[in-house]
């Protein structure tokens, strides 16, 4: 079912600035990229992932290794028989005016056509279907600069499958998008591997959701080197939190988060129930508290009381007790 | 918007291309009429009037009221209408270009430094010949003129070969433009120190080339230029699928499989000749390249360089008829220069469709 689309073997990346002087950014890289496959790469800033990707889809060249796209090597294929086979959706915002959704993801359609662009109805049905597969098809009679961030983006990845692809390669399609846009992003990009059975390799910054919807993550670090697996092998192995290591973050494998490592300064004992429980401690860890269940009398010490529907928090320090009616005033107070 | 789009997408569909392909029909017949209309005013206006109807019986092969009519609109006027609808078609088609190539809505054919290029050739005619030369380019008459062409189509073609050299070793179109730029100013540089040294009559001389005109083109003249904008505007046609890839940038070109380097090189290939052929026969004309793109993508809002081709050639054509019609102060003795004229009346005019525009319509943004 899931075939393999594109190996790299011993693959080496970087620029080449001239003859003799080059730039290596990662080697020694082994990959595989699968039909209905997610793959998200995911790695701090500057490590290389654009330089990758650019590699991986033929945009710049490879400085050494193997590439093959189904089992041919890439660098035989014409420029055309590739753009058939990989598409891409780049990181900068694409600014056309005076344009229709229909005609940009029309132009999806350039390796399929001859010298005077002229459309069969086959490119016509392609760009119709490419838009419903990114559920764009409501915005094809729009003007580009009138879309929203998220709807452009919709329409760039419904441009790119308008090459009908094996693979689509995206990079960082969340990075303008506010969070509601970002999760729908990275659904579609599920959908088309799932349903459609394209092999989709996006960069992205979005660890959480990467990690929430990735079938398989690289995780590329610092040294040039990735390390591939579902996200849960990468948590459990440790190679997760190595690689986004920082002086004041850590990564706690109990709850998946990033946590800063900064020690509290000051205690406080939280007695309380349910959701009330879990967001006062949230909110008192964020001002710096460690939070205790039980501790000594000496100890600054909130209650959660709940009278009917109205919810109180009472403050018991130094033998003074104050109540307040939201978690900020609270805050306020104990910090004040 | 309609809100009903979405429920009938599908049959929709098939129906909205011919329907918008019907519309930018209505749109060019209208410009072929206007263009031929404003191909016989121009022939009729000039120092002598001479009525619409015998300019059409003139140009269809009748015998017309004066005998001198004939004579002046087939020696003169025709010339300066045929060149002025062959410098408005290459300016116009070499600005859309450059603007898509550049993704910048300041870019004109001009550019590279084209231009600057020609000038320092009809510079170093003009004002380093000496009394002598300059007696000597007065006395030749017509043929002056042609070594005026020729030092200008030098000057264009030195810094044409710098460019296409160049545009095949950068990166980034960027740097070609800022190389470009470049180019110019060290050409404007060493033209500037030639005026400096020069005497007031022939700094004279060189300002009135300047200035831009259609009336100095002969008929001779137009046996090399007229083939040789029609070769550039063919090359442009050729491009037309390569400059559409082009509006999302070379990146997205490129992944679409468009050898970039080689549309690169045919693009400049085809502006360079089509601005530079029309420097060194008219002198240097200014804003109809930057002007009439804007004002097709506007007209008939569009990107699609399937429609802005045959647009821009057409609105250029017109534009620069009604450039020279205007410059010839109907019923007066004067002649204003061509460049006073295009960008005096057509600033203005682009600032009004630009604010009407809609917000963010813009086709590039910077």
């Amino acid at each position: 079912m899931n075939s393999v689309v594109l190996t790299a073997r011993d693959l080496t990346i970087g620029y080449v600035h001239s003859r003799t002087n080059k730039t290596v950014i990662a080697q020694g890289l082994n990959l595989e990229l699968h039909t209905q496959e997610l793959v998200c790469l995911v790695g701090p800033n500057g490590v290389g992932k654009s330089t990758l990707l650019r590699t991986l889809t033929g945009i710049q060249p490879k400085l050494g290794g193997n590439l093959l796209l189904k089992g041919k090597p890439l660098e035989k294929y014409t420029s055309k028989a590739l753009a058939q086979l990989v598409s891409v959706v780049l990181t900068s915002p694409v600014q056309v005016g005076n344009m229709k959704v229909r005609n940009l993801v029309g132009l999806g359609r350039f390796p399929f056509t001859g010298l005077f662009d002229s459309r069969s109805p086959e490119d016509d049905s392609a760009v119709q279907a490419a838009l419903e597969m990114a559920g764009a098809e409501g915005l094809a009679e729009r003007f580009v600069h009138e879309l929203s961030d998220g709807e452009r983006q919709r329409v760039m990845i419904a441009r790119a499958l308008a090459q009908e692809p094996l693979l689509l390669v995206l990079d960082e399609p969340t990075a303008f998008l506010d969070l509601p846009g970002r999760i729908a992003i990275m659904q579609l990009m599920r959908e088309l591997a799932h349903i459609h059975g394209k092999a989709v390799l996006t960069s992205t910054h979005d660890l959480d959701l990467a990690m929430h919807t990735a079938d398989k993550l690289w995780l590329m670090s610092m040294d040039g080197t990735i390390t591939a697996g579902a996200p849960e092998d990468l948590v459990l192995s440790g190679s997760f939190g190595t690689t986004f290591a920082q002086p004041d973050l850590h990564f706690n494998p109990q709850t998946g988060n990033f946590e800063s490592t900064q020690q509290p300064v000051q205690r406080v004992v939280l007695q309380a129930e349910g959701l009330a429980d879990i967001w006062t401690a949230r909110a008192l860890r964020r001002a710096g508290f460690e939070v205790l269940v039980e501790g000594p009398a000496d100890l600054p010490r909130v209650e959660v009381v709940r009278q009917n529907t109205r919810t109180t928090w009472k403050l018991l320090r130094s033998g003074v007790a104050l109540e307040f009616d939201s978690i900020y005033a609270l805050l306020l107070s104990l910090s004040g | 918007m309609p809100t009903n789009a979405p429920t009938e997408v599908t049959p929709n569909n098939s129906q909205t291309t011919p329907r918008s392909r019907t519309v930018g029909f209505g749109v060019f017949a209208l410009l072929v009429l206007l263009l031929a209309l404003a191909f016989v005013v121009s022939l009729s206006l000039g120092s002598v009037s001479i009525p619409l109807r015998e300019v059409v019986r003139i140009l269809t092969g009748e015998p017309a009221l004066k005998e001198s009519w004939g004579t002046i609109v087939l020696d003169f006027r025709l010339t300066k209408s045929i060149t002025a609808v062959l410098v408005g078609a290459a300016l116009s088609l070499a600005g859309l270009q450059m603007q898509t190539m550049f993704r910048n809505p300041l870019a004109d054919p001009f550019i590279l430094g084209i231009n600057s290029g020609a000038s320092l050739g009809v510079a170093l005619v003009v004002l380093s010949l000496g009394t002598a030369g300059t007696a000597l380019l007065a006395g030749l008459g017509t043929l002056g003129d042609l070594s005026l062409a020729l030092a200008a189509s030098v000057g264009a073609g030195l810094v044409l070969a710098l460019i296409l050299l160049v545009g095949q070793r950068v990166k980034n179109p960027t740097t070609l433009l800022i190389m470009g730029l470049m180019f110019g100013y060290a050409a404007s540089a060493l033209t500037s120190l030639l005026i400096y040294f020069s005497r007031p009559e022939r700094i004279h001389a060189y300002t009135i080339w300047s200035y831009g005109s259609f009336s100095g083109v002969t008929w001779n003249q137009l046996r090399v230029m007229a083939p040789v904008i029609l070769v550039g505007l063919g090359v442009a046609v050729l491009l037309t699928k390569p400059l559409n890839a082009l509006l999302l940038g070379e990146d997205y070109a490129r992944s679409m499989g468009l050898n970039v380097k080689h549309a690169r090189f045919f693009i400049l290939l085809s502006a360079s000749l089509l601005a530079g052929t029309v420097t060194a026969f008219c002198g240097p004309i200014g804003f109809i390249g930057v002007a009439v793109p804007h004002l097709c993508r506007n007209l008939l809002r569009s990107a699609d360089h399937k429609v802005l081709i045959p647009a821009v050639i057409l609105v250029g054509a017109i534009a620069a008829l009604v450039a020279d019609a205007i410059a010839q102060l109907p019923g007066s003795q004067y002649v204003l220069p061509i460049n006073v004229i295009t960008s005096l009346f057509g600033a203005p005019f682009v600032i009004w469709v630009l604010i009407r525009q809609r917000r963010g319509a813009t086709s590039f943004t910077v």
